[in-house]
């Protein structure tokens, strides 16, 4: 078994930029042409700049509820999906949004949801936490702290029953890891050898209730000694790194159809949610991470650095993700609410398939 | 045609499933090498082999939660809950994941599962292991749920279940397992939603499910044999979806209900008949709906008590002759 708790913090390879972020050599980052690299950094741009619009979208009043943003992490999904493969899924807890653009959910599908209209992924029935896309490996999206653990060592267990060479990538928060469901999942996917990688983005708040005052023990991925299974901690800021260890655990689920624990460590720049007045945290923290750790920032030098990338190209692709994020408002804004008749479409599927429903009787009981 | 146990009934459902699709597994604690915790899985393993029939762990959210992933991708997991006293542990899983994530997702997604197992008191197990949660799950829009209670249903419902694409639970029971009913040696499945009238009768319409409607049949026996009462019975056999036409074709004949079930009362299925019947049939009625239910407490352990606990045929007859 390899394991590895790399030290807590990674900064000294994170504030190295101009001499290349470590794990940039890996052979899984050294293959990527130069178009490739560029990709990786628009794609997190991209997320950064939607949810940006999101946050000017919810305090117009126009979206309901909760909103998580992920920004501050999105290395780590723009870093693991990008080493997506035809048999590979991935699934997720509420702070959503970046998974769901990485593995190619639009942008309009995506701001529409948020604001319930039509024309949103899930029609407006899902919002913020429940964005879903089957069609490009994406199975949400969940709303209960820990409850996709089990669901994801289920994928993993229905692509080994299937015979598809393939992985499940479950993703957690740092709270996540303290539900029972969690602690199932880990059991069962290593006695029955399933092919997933729970990834823990360890951004040191569980809500509002630091890592200190939630976990007993830390690293939190050395749970997985407790269950026989490989693991290991990584600077999630750096996205040569999450791609490069994400990489070979995605192998060890390929070859050997065994599951790896990663722990990424991360941050977020915004609260919990929006209603989170953020008093857990110093300024000064946030400040220091935007400054030191933001992976956009540590990519975009990185890129410049070794000539992949110059200003003006940066510069363009901000444009096009900020144009994008605004077109995609404009979209949801001018989207139509779902009739009211869609409340009772989607609760059964036979219900949405009559000519082919087997059951009688009454389904829907409203008075 | 032979008689077979309930418990007979079921095995021989999942077999024959098990040989129809590959795609249907067995999951659940002791199911293959323990040949079930009540034999209801007994040599499916030896038939099917270790891939298909899957002994689990003590874990339910963990092993209900692969399930419901797995069947994601096409797998059709029976789930076997030892006792559905079990499910509360799972209850996130069976909740928020199996009946929402189709809903959530605006329809991209189906979790076609069976949960089994059985859900009934009676054996002086204690109030842990003695819950009927026919009415939370019925509560939960996106589920389906059902309670057999003879041979051939458990069977045909069975066979329903697992070809079901959304979400069936099944609740089975423990005492009826030993039972013996006649059942076809053909192949046949009792569509969910379809009540099943199992004594005519003109007086009275007593509506049950699960074994309270054994109980029933007792009870409309010696209505008929010493009162001179003669008791329709029907049973549910499904509680969501619910055949409301054939309850309501009951009422109009008898205009007098009595609503047995094994149930706690609030809230409890009954609830819903009997809303639903004075909603649709008031003027059929020529008395107030009568309910008999497990007495309001937790379940008691000592076995004299659980005897007047769990609704028997003296209590049955006692709610008609108020009306009758």
């Amino acid at each position: 078994m390899t394991k590895k708790a790399s030290a807590p913090s990674t900064a000294e390879t994170a504030a190295k930029p101009a001499s290349g972020l470590a794990h940039k050599d890996a052979p899984i980052n050294a293959q990527l042409t130069k178009e490739q690299r560029i990709d990786l950094f628009r794609q997190m741009v991209r997320i950064r700049r939607f949810e940006e619009r999101t946050l000017r979208v919810y305090q117009q009043g126009k979206i309901g509820g909760f909103l998580h943003l992920y920004i501050g992490q999105e290395s780590v999904a723009v870093g693991t999906v990008s080493l997506k493969g035809q048999h590979d899924h991935y699934i997720t807890a509420y702070r959503d949004h970046g998974h769901a653009l990485a593995v190619g959910m639009s942008m309009n599908e995506c701001m529409a949801e948020l604001q319930g209209k039509y024309t949103g992924c899930s029609k407006g029935k899902g919002g913020s936490m429940h964005y879903f896309a089957p069609d490009k490996n994406f199975w949400g999206g969940h709303g209960i702290v820990g409850g996709q653990t089990p669901l994801g060592a289920g994928l993993a267990f229905g692509l080994k029953y299937k015979g598809l060479k393939g992985s499940c990538l479950c993703f957690m928060g740092d709270g996540a890891v303290n539900q029972g469901a969690f602690a199932e999942a880990l059991n069962l996917a290593s006695l029955w050898a399933l092919p997933v990688v729970f990834v823990i983005e360890n951004n040191g708040y569980s809500m509002g209730t630091s890592l200190a005052r939630s976990s007993a023990a830390t690293p939190l991925a050395k749970r997985a000694d407790g269950y026989a299974m490989d693991w290991e901690v990584l600077n999630g800021a750096n996205i040569w790194e999450v791609r490069a260890r994400t990489a070979e655990a995605m192998k060890r689920a390929h070859e050997s159809c065994r599951p790896t624990l990663l722990e990424m460590d991360t941050y977020r720049y915004r609260g919990h949610s929006m209603s989170d007045p953020e008093k857990y945290r110093d300024k000064a923290e946030v400040e220091e991470y935007k400054a030191k750790h933001d992976p956009i920032n540590l990519l975009r030098a990185d890129l410049l650095a070794d000539g992949t990338l110059d200003e003006a190209t940066a510069t363009k692709i901000d444009d096009e993700a900020k144009a994008e994020a605004d077109a995609s408002a404009k979209f949801a804004d001018e989207s139509p609410f779902p009739p009211p008749e869609e409340i009772f479409r989607d609760v059964y599927w036979e219900t949405d398939n009559p000519d082919k429903r087997t059951s009688q009787g009454r389904l829907f009981f409203n008075d | 045609m032979p008689l077979i146990t309930y418990r007979q009934a079921i095995n021989d459902a999942l077999a024959e499933e098990l040989t129809r699709d590959e795609n249907v597994i067995i999951m659940g604690e002791e199911v293959a090498q323990f040949n079930g915790a009540y034999k209801v899985t007994e040599g499916l393993l030896e038939k099917f082999g270790p891939k298909r029939i899957i002994d689990t762990p003590i874990s339910e959210a963990g092993f209900i939660g692969i399930g419901i992933g797995a069947s994601l991708l096409g797998v059709r997991p029976v789930m076997e809950l030892m006792f559905w006293s079990f499910a509360y542990v799972a209850f996130d899983q069976m909740i928020n994941n199996a009946a929402n994530v189709r809903y959530m997702s605006g329809g991209l997604m189906h979790c076609p599962i069976v949960i089994r197992g059985p859900a009934n008191g009676g054996t002086a197990v204690g109030a842990t292991h003695s819950h009927t949660p026919e009415n939370f799950i019925a509560n939960t829009p996106g589920l389906k749920v059902v309670c057999p209670a003879t041979a051939y249903d458990a069977k045909g419902l069975m066979k329903a279940a697992i070809r079901d694409n959304d979400p069936v639970y099944v609740m089975e029971n423990t005492i009826l397992y030993n039972e013996k009913w006649e059942v076809p040696e053909t192949d046949y499945v009792v569509p969910l939603g379809k009540a099943d009238i199992k004594r005519e009768g003109k007086d009275v319409s007593i509506i049950a499910h699960g074994r309270a409607v054994i109980t029933s049949l007792k009870a409309a026996e010696i209505l008929k044999a010493e009162h001179g009462i003669d008791a329709e019975v029907v049973d549910l056999r499904s509680i969501r979806p619910l055949d409301e036409e054939t309850i309501l074709a009951s009422v109009r004949k008898t205009h007098r209900v009595v609503l047995v079930e094994e149930n706690k009362p609030f809230c409890g299925v009954d609830a819903q008949i009997a809303f639903m019947i004075q909603d649709k049939a008031f003027d059929d009625l020529d008395a107030p709906i009568r309910r008999v239910s497990s007495l309001d407490a937790p379940q008691v352990y000592s076995m004299p008590l659980e005897k007047l606990q769990i609704p028997d045929a003296h209590r049955v007859i006692a709610a008609v002759k108020t009306i009758c």
